[in-house]
């Protein structure tokens, strides 16, 4: 068997690139909730839930959403062949800060459900999976930066152990100051003499460093 | 629809984020937990808990005795003045 990777997607500032593609652009004086919810209404998305998400989850819902049906994977594999494998820097910062201001005083102590269940990272591919019924192997790194080479070693294993047939993989940052996403998806098949963008670490660089590549 | 009513409609709407639904089409009589209502889910009714405890200095010891009050905005509305009127009386 062979893997490929078969489709990308990025968002960089108020940027969205799908395939190469430039597919939507907020102004840059828009604040970065403004540009998720316009960029999900520029999509005619219909999610009510995508409302209460965290910013982390935001980004990574958007970016799967506009890459999963650009793929076919969804309507040729079982949702249990299909792995999500994630990394990003900051965990879940802005969430655990807020729910960290939201306990600081005891006389104005309110905890909000519907923030702390976002203080968990991975709650981004919960996201995900619930969205498209996605229950194949799934698992969120947290690194110091975006690592082509440690996701290509873990995805590569998966598919050639037969865990998954095709993996939504990549790089989801909400920090303090910045945030981007670089998602793409890797798929096994047999060998073929149709030219495909093979899944090597000089690839993901490239992608990376590169939306519009 | 009573002010307590429509005080509680645009408090749920505002603190759960409840960005697509128009506040006017919300029948107060409509089942929070279903979509011809509000549409809420489990992580919501936590969340009914906070905004009682918040705004209407409420404590919730028993959610399980809450699935009535936590049937529509009207029910709701009801265990609010209920409470209130018992609080005054003690």
């Amino acid at each position: 068997m062979e893997t490929s990777i078969i489709a990308s997607c990025a968002i960089r500032g108020h940027q969205i690139f799908l395939n190469g593609t430039l597919r939507y652009e907020a102004p840059a004086a828009a604040s970065l909730t403004e540009f998720l919810v316009g960029a999900y209404r520029h999509f005619g998305l219909s999610y009510p839930k995508f409302f209460k998400m965290d910013v982390l989850c935001k980004l990574a819902f958007l970016t799967a959403e506009l890459l999963l049906p650009a793929t076919g994977i969804l309507d040729r594999l079982d949702a249990g062949g299909i792995g999500v494998v994630l990394a990003n820097r900051s965990s879940s910062l802005l969430t655990d800060l807020a729910h960290q201001q939201s306990i600081q005083e005891a006389d104005n102590h309110f905890p909000s459900p519907a923030v702390f269940v976002y203080t968990l990272p991975n709650i981004a591919i919960g996201e995900i999976s619930i969205r498209h019924q996605l229950s194949g192997e799934n698992t969120l790194f947290v690194a110091d930066a975006y690592s082509p080479d440690t996701l290509q070693a873990y995805v590569a294993q998966l598919l050639a152990e037969g865990s998954c047939q095709a993996c939504l993989c990549g790089w989801l940052e909400a920090g303090l100051t910045s945030h981007e996403t670089f998602f793409y998806v890797v798929e096994s098949h047999e060998p073929s003499s149709t030219t495909r963008r093979p899944h090597h670490v000089p690839a993901l660089e490239t992608l990376y460093a590169q939306p519009l590549y | 629809m009573s002010t307590l009513t429509e005080q509680l409609k645009n408090q749920i709407i505002q603190e759960l984020n409840l960005v697509d639904i128009n506040p006017a089409d919300v029948n107060p009589d409509a089942p929070l937990f279903d979509y011809d209502g509000l549409g809420l889910d489990s992580i919501d009714a936590l969340e009914l808990t906070v905004i009682l405890s918040k705004h209407y200095g409420i404590k919730v010891t028993d959610p399980a005795k809450m699935k009535q009050a936590f049937f529509s905005l009207n029910t709701l509305a009801d265990f609010i003045t209920e409470h209130q009127a018992a609080a005054v009386a003690a």
